[in-house]
């Protein structure tokens, strides 16, 4: 039997190998959990889009619930989003703050005339050194503070309508209820 | 050409490969003669149709029909006709189906040259060989087929990837999937092997030759990617421990192992059942490759779009094909007899040796690439294992692996004197140990320890094939008898071997020199200014804007002197493209034998302010000229004439060793 046995040990490390890949299948190896989750939100205070010679800082966001988006008007993924987030202006639940990252100010302006405005006001970074300060690594990416000013999640990607209901719009519910 | 008709002839295709993966089989099972002489047609008819789709789609490319959603995806009317053409095989689907054509391809020539086989062997093999092929056609129509139309029609493509539009990637995936999908000729050769319980030496003298081709192409394509990647990606690296990367490096190691193994079995009988293992593992690892580039599970600079559904159809098709495939062997090794026995130090144990460490470093090169699904899917969290893992694990194994290939040129089939090897090897070892701890000190250049190990495992290498030309200028009376013998059997593989072997002490001396001398520097340059590095003085004269066929450029100038004299003009690209609107870098190069200078150019930074990254990278280029090497050494060992002979009937020759052949010729 023994002598049988070796043999089957190929099989049997490409068994365990097989097992492993089809637990894979069913994670999302882009999910990175941000190291910001749960710590105050990095400080800033950078001039706003629409009006430069107004600010908009870290300051500006807390007290409540509020969302960060960043987006570029370069990014074919934020067009996509865009929706998304009238959608969820439009509910009124919460604060969208913008973080215009890496952009132009006309463009960006352009933008938000052509396609709507889901932003209580936007931040004008354009040489992206607030977005280092978020671990930004691309656009769009959204954070949601709570009323401490806590990061309390990061959402990679384009948020989709099914993002929006299964887990933005209720962890939004869920920080507006603590005080 | 409609594309149903692509589609149509790839369900004809797939037809095809289910007669040809059953009838022949149990034809050759049940010797009945009328169903074993079905696999050649049907080998050809699976071809025909499957060449046919190809065309229509390569034609939908050249035609611009927007209504295919996968050329919509990835053509446009703007790009050059060659990328147009290669633009088939630049996303999932045509690739996929650029796969399955040259799958097809393999099979047709396996029943081509193998007409001296018996032919209830080559109806084994070319039925394996469409088992395979059904895999990858009902992957193609399930769940990836490139033809599906869409509508409305879009006016324009969306081009294909700019880091695609090189002609370096354009012919870097055909040579790649050539060695991968050859690996599958091996894989059907032993699988026909164990289902015919006949694990002699004829199948390995069967596989050798196929073998050693895809090998062949195996390394081409990976010595093309790496430079595609040098000078393409813009910060002047050759390699990045990619997943996907990996995954063509593991099936090229375990090859490497088996065209050693294989020798082993043809000439001395012996590691019967590790090289059907070694020939199992080569295409597994092939088509792991396919399954981790496709599925999303590892993230890559050079994954395909991901989709959950095709990843569990390929991991599916990989548990039915390798699973299959080592429960056959876990039944059918246990009987097979050991082959001709040997001494603790001869040329087997070093070839054992060898293949030993490959399959180490191949194990440890999986471990690493599957680590950061290991790691989640055990809920330890993420990791990342980078270059430090896959250096360490190199720098510990491949001196191994290069002190044994030093030694088993010179060493004796069966048994090998030990004092006999040393005072061969005696001269050779002083000179390598000389060459190395000079390099190693500061005598022309800042000593550096690495430098060191490197040059004396090259000259180790090279003095051992002097050694062994020198042995065997003895034994064939001079110059003249070597000459004469050129052509003779056995003499290919022997001059491919040491071609090979040089091959890879010319790569060591590339890596480790570029890794440990190479300068780098970046930098904000303003019009006129000048800056040193690396000997050289490099001087920027701005940047303008030019025009290309689908993109607009920056293209800088910068001089490059050296002692007042100008040695080169370099302008590097920053290319927008229009469609896809990445920004692409373009390096300037200067490629010289011993040094590259390399420039790339950054942002702009104002006022024709620019930063730039400067390069000089001593012997780079030695790293691809040993890629080539090593692949000229494996086209030459293939082309021996004693495979031509084994495929016309009735000459195919014993493996007759005797010990005094056996120490001049080689592998």
């Amino acid at each position: 039997m023994t002598r049988y046995l070796r043999y089957l040990v190929p099989l049997a490390i490409f068994i365990v190998l097989a097992a492993f890949l089809y637990r894979g299948l069913s994670i999302d190896p882009k999910r990175v959990p941000s190291p910001l989750i749960g710590k105050p939100m990095p400080a800033f205070s950078l001039p706003r889009l629409q009006d430069p010679a107004a600010t908009l800082g870290n300051t500006d966001l807390t007290g409540k619930v509020s969302i960060l988006n960043i987006w570029a008007t370069w990014c074919v993924s934020c067009r996509a989003e865009h929706e998304v987030l009238l959608l969820l202006a439009r509910t009124g639940k919460v604060d969208i703050y913008g973080l215009n990252y890496k952009d132009e100010r006309p463009k960006a302006q352009q933008w938000l005339t052509q396609l709507g405005n889901p932003y209580v006001a936007n931040a004008f970074d354009a040489d992206g050194r607030v977005g280092i300060d978020w671990g930004v690594y691309g656009a769009p990416e959204t954070f949601i503070m709570d009323k401490q000013g806590i990061i309390r999640h990061k959402h990679i990607g384009p948020i989709t309508v099914d993002d929006l209901n299964n887990e933005i719009l209720p962890l939004i519910a869920q920080l507006q209820a603590t005080p | 050409m409609t594309p149903e008709l692509g589609n149509f002839a790839l369900i004809l295709g797939l037809c095809m490969s289910l007669v040809l993966a059953t009838f022949p089989l149990i034809g050759s099972i049940n010797n009945t003669p009328g169903w074993i002489a079905l696999a050649r047609p049907a080998a050809w008819g699976q071809f025909f149709f499957v060449a046919i789709s190809f065309a229509v789609l390569v034609n939908a490319f050249i035609s611009n029909d927007f209504s295919v959603l996968y050329v919509a995806q990835n053509g446009n009317t703007q790009l050059p006709l060659i990328y147009k053409v290669s633009a088939v095989w630049g996303a999932h689907e045509g690739s996929l189906l650029l796969w399955a054509l040259i799958l097809s391809g393999w099979t047709v020539a396996v029943s081509l040259f193998n007409r001296a086989l018996p032919p209830e062997v080559v109806a084994r093999v070319l039925s394996v060989m469409g088992m395979v092929s059904i895999g990858f056609l009902s992957f193609l129509l399930f769940t990836s087929n490139p033809f599906d139309r869409v509508f409305p029609v879009p006016l324009e493509g969306g081009d294909l990837n700019p880091l695609l539009q090189d002609f370096g990637l354009a012919v870097h995936p055909p040579m790649l999937y050539m060695g991968y999908v050859g690996m599958s000729v091996a894989f059907s050769f032993a699988i026909a092997a164990l289902i015919g319980g006949k694990l002699d030496a004829a199948w390995a003298r069967w596989s050798r030759p196929w073998t050693m081709v895809a090998w062949v192409f195996l390394t081409i394509g990976i010595t093309l990617g790496s430079w595609w990647a040098y000078y393409e990606l813009g910060w002047g690296g050759w390699w990045f421990w990619d997943p996907v990367e990996n995954a063509s490096f593991m099936p090229w190691l375990a090859a490497t192992a088996l065209i050693h193994s294989l020798a082993v079995t043809e000439k001395r009988g012996a590691f019967k059942r590790w090289t059907v293992l070694l020939a199992l593992l080569a295409f597994s690892l092939s088509l792991l490759g396919t399954f981790l580039v496709r599925s999303g599970v590892l993230t890559s600079v050079h994954s395909f779009a991901a989709d959950p559904a095709r990843g569990l159809f390929i991991l599916i098709f990989l548990c039915l094909v390798i699973g299959g495939s080592l429960a056959l062997y876990a039944w059918r090794a246990p009987n097979v007899s050991s082959g001709g026995g040997f001494d603790l130090l001869s040329r087997e144990t070093l070839l054992l040796g060898n293949n030993l460490l490959l399959v180490v470093i191949t194990a440890f090169i999986l471990l690493g690439t599957l680590a950061p699904l290991i790691y989640e899917a055990l809920g330890w969290g993420k990791i990342s294992v980078g270059f430090p893992w896959f250096t360490t694990m190199f720098v510990i194994f491949t001196p191994l692996l290069v002190i044994i290939m030093g030694m088993g040129p010179l060493s004796r089939w069966k048994k090998q004197d030990p004092g006999d090897l040393a005072r061969q090897l005696r001269g050779a070892l002083l000179l390598s140990v000389a060459a190395g701890v000079l390099m190693a000190l500061p005598v022309f250049h800042d000593g550096n320890i690495w430098a060191g190990l490197a040059v004396l495992l090259a000259v180790w290498l090279l003095s051992s094939l002097v050694l062994s030309l020198r042995q065997r200028y003895r034994y064939r009376k001079g110059l003249a008898g070597m000459l004469r013998d050129l052509g003779a059997r056995g003499s290919g593989s022997y001059y491919g071997m040491l071609l090979a072997h040089l091959g890879v002490a010319v790569f060591a001396i590339g890596v480790t020199f570029v890794s440990q001398f190479d300068i780098e520097k970046d930098i904000r340059m303003s019009p006129g200014q000048t800056v040193e590095l690396g000997g050289h003085t490099f001087r920027f004269d701005g940047v303008e804007s030019v025009p290309g066929p689908n993109y607009r450029a920056d293209r800088g100038t910068i001089h490059v002197f050296k002692g007042g004299d100008e040695v080169a003009v370099l302008h590097p690209e920053k290319r927008a493209y229009l469609v896809q609107t990445k920004p692409m870098t373009e390096a300037g190069i200067d490629a010289g034998f011993t040094r590259d200078i390399y420039v790339s150019l950054g942002e702009s930074l104002g006022g024709g302010d620019w930063s730039l990254r400067l390069y000089y990278k001593p012997f780079v280029r030695w790293i691809w000229l040993g890629g080539i090497l090593i692949a000229l050494g494996g086209l030459l060992a293939a082309t021996d004439k004693r495979y031509r002979m084994a495929m016309v009937p009735g000459t195919a020759p014993a493996p007759a060793v005797t010990k005094r052949l056996a120490t001049e010729s080689s592998r």
